[in-house]
């Protein structure tokens, strides 16, 4: 369990994390969501107690992270990829994060297979990629086998294949029982990935909900209806109260009435369908739809903010 | 991704009792200073420089021997002459000092070892333990290695001395002393910097360019000072011949307990710091 209650951190006159509350809860994997710069490491950096905040609290299992007994063995982060020194090689990295916490060497060289580094355990970690940096990174934050396991953009640098190992390794976390947090700026990976979201702009809080929810808040779900009395379709549907736009092709878009209702007004109308089809936003688009008004860096066209790209 | 196939019991993991303690750090900062490379380069320039000049000057000054007048030989100090290697193995040492936390910044090792370790003043104490140890070590063998071949080099006619003569094993033993807390004073300034070459530049000010600003000064005021410096109390400490003592000096321990004191305000400053600042 994680709990922020009220959490801000000004650097300066820069509002980096302002009156953040959420409860990050153990048994599944809950998404941390926000555009870039939208303060997301900030707080991840002030659960772990890097740094301290400029007003309000966060606690790990009730605590301060400072607090706890046996930290690496209670919490586990990935804050930032390849924050190894570049002589060391990745064994010895492991190993003295392993000695702070009296665990043994054995656990070192179990990591370093689960995460597929034991053929350049050896090696200087300076010659490592990304993608190998994030794996020890990931090591790093498994070594003490903890309850509650934080991870900063963790497929970074990943092919797919590890992207793949990674969404998997999340799951099967939650599975055990742990508190699982991972942040993204990509809404896409999330969607396969986690069960709930803590999305956030700004530094601010916009929405705490399941994935479900998130889907099924957005207006842009809708009803795609395809009729030869298109015209007369509409004004029925209309005269019920839902809001119907004629498109291009000649499709109707209906929202405020499922395709339930639509069927069976058709129905009773005797009017031929051609096309019923329930149409979800993809999960970036109900992102982007909340996130929109919050974006930090803009880009310098249009499309930037309102492109929400491929469905997924 | 339903809700209701991810109800899971939270875990709930059995710690062992007590706490992540003092020596579990000592063991990880012992770890960590072992497995770099800069760390054998810079014990390994220590070593060479505190033993190598001091061999050299040892050389020369017998092949000199009898060009020599009476006064330069009554007043030759063979101790100090096969110490003043350690005059430059300090930088090194120095550098040491300054990398053992810089480098932790520099490469965002920080980060991780405070999220295993949060106690940042345990953590501190350990780094502090283990390095203090190290470089005492280091600097106590450079010393008397550099003593041993500096005596062996000035063979009859030179004067030479054994450890046993008047001030000749505190020369010795402070002098790589001498070295080990200059070393900690380095890692207090790397500490309050965090920038490796700005710590290490600010450290070569305070033994170099410190005294040069100082010469400068009306000569009452700047002898007053000078006394103060390392340079000085580490000269004091390596001579055993009293002709060749300035009278304005503190005497060796004296002069050793200020080094300390620095090295002491320097460190805490750092820590006071290093907890304050976020990482």
């Amino acid at each position: 369990m994680i709990e922020a209650k009220g959490l801000t951190k000004h650097y300066g006159d820069k509002r980096a994390v302002e009156q953040l509350s959420f409860t990050v809860r153990p048994g599944v994997v809950t998404g941390f969501l926000g555009p870039n710069g939208s303060g997301k490491s900030t707080t991840m950096r002030m659960i772990m107690g890097l740094d301290a905040p400029t007003a309000g609290d966060v606690t790990v299992k009730g605590k301060h992270f400072k607090n706890l007994q046996w930290p690496l063995r209670e919490v586990g982060a990935l804050l930032e990829a390849k924050a190894i020194h570049p002589g060391r090689s990745a064994r010895s990295h492991l190993k003295m994060l392993a000695q702070t916490n009296h665990l043994e060497d054995s656990r070192v060289d179990e990591l370093l297979e689960l995460v597929g580094l034991s053929a350049v355990a050896n090696k200087r970690a300076g010659k490592f990629s990304l993608g190998m940096g994030q794996r020890l990174g990931i090591a790093a934050a498994l070594l003490g086998d903890p309850e509650i396991l934080l991870f900063d953009e963790p497929v970074n640098g990943l092919d797919p294949d590890g992207i793949r190992w990674v969404r998997n390794l999340l799951k099967g976390l939650a599975r055990e029982g742990r508190t699982v947090f991972v942040s993204s700026h990509l809404m896409s990976e999330m969607a396969l990935t986690a069960d709930e979201v803590v999305i956030i702009g700004k530094g601010k809080l916009i929405s705490q909900t399941s994935i479900e929810d998130l889907l099924a808040q957005s207006t842009e779900n809708y009803v795609r209806v395809r009729a030869p009395e298109a015209a007369k379709l509409k004004t029925a549907l209309e005269h019920q109260g839902a809001a119907v736009v004629l498109e291009d092709d000649g499709s109707l878009s209906v929202r405020g009435a499922n395709e339930v209702a639509i069927g069976e007004l058709a129905a009773t109308m005797s009017l031929v369908l051609h096309e019923l089809a329930p149409q979800s936003a993809s999960l970036e688009e109900a992102f982007m739809e909340l996130t929109e008004d919050s974006i930090e860096y803009h880009g310098t066209t249009a499309e930037a903010t309102n492109s929400t790209g491929a469905k997924s | 991704m339903s809700t209701q196939s991810t109800k899971v019991a939270p875990m709930e993991k059995v710690l062992p009792a007590g706490r992540y303690g003092f020596f579990d750090l000592v063991r990880s900062e012992w770890t960590k200073v072992r497995t770099v490379r800069s760390t054998m380069w810079t014990i390994g320039v220590t070593i060479v420089l505190g033993i190598g000049i001091g061999a050299l000057v040892a050389a020369v000054t017998r092949s000199h021997w009898s060009s020599m007048n009476s006064f330069q030989r009554l007043t030759f100090d063979p101790t100090a002459t096969s110490l003043i290697g350690l005059l430059f193995a300090q930088f090194a040492i120095g550098i040491l000092g300054v990398l053992v936390i810089s480098a932790e910044y520099s490469t965002g090792t920080i980060r991780a070892t405070f999220s295993a370790a949060p106690n940042r003043s345990r953590l501190f104490v350990a780094k502090i333990f283990v390095f203090g140890v190290l470089s005492f070590i280091v600097a106590e063998v450079t010393s008397f290695v550099a003593f041993f071949v500096g005596q062996f080099l000035l063979s009859s006619p030179a004067t030479h001395q054994t450890l046993s003569d008047p001030g000749v094993f505190r020369a010795v033993f402070g002098g790589g002393l001498f070295v080990c807390v200059l070393g900690l004073m380095a890692m207090g300034l790397g500490t309050i910097i965090r920038h490796t070459a700005g710590a290490i530049s600010a450290f070569v000010a305070i033994l170099l360019v410190l005294p040069i600003i100082l010469q400068a000064l009306p000569y009452s005021l700047s002898t007053d000072i000078r006394r103060f410096m390392p340079d000085q109390i580490a000269v004091r400490m390596v001579t055993t011949q009293s002709r060749n003592v300035d009278f304005r000096s503190f005497a060796p321990w004296v002069g050793m307990l200020i080094l300390c004191v620095y090295a002491v305000v320097l460190l805490v400053i750092g820590a006071s710091m290093l907890n304050r600042r976020d990482a």
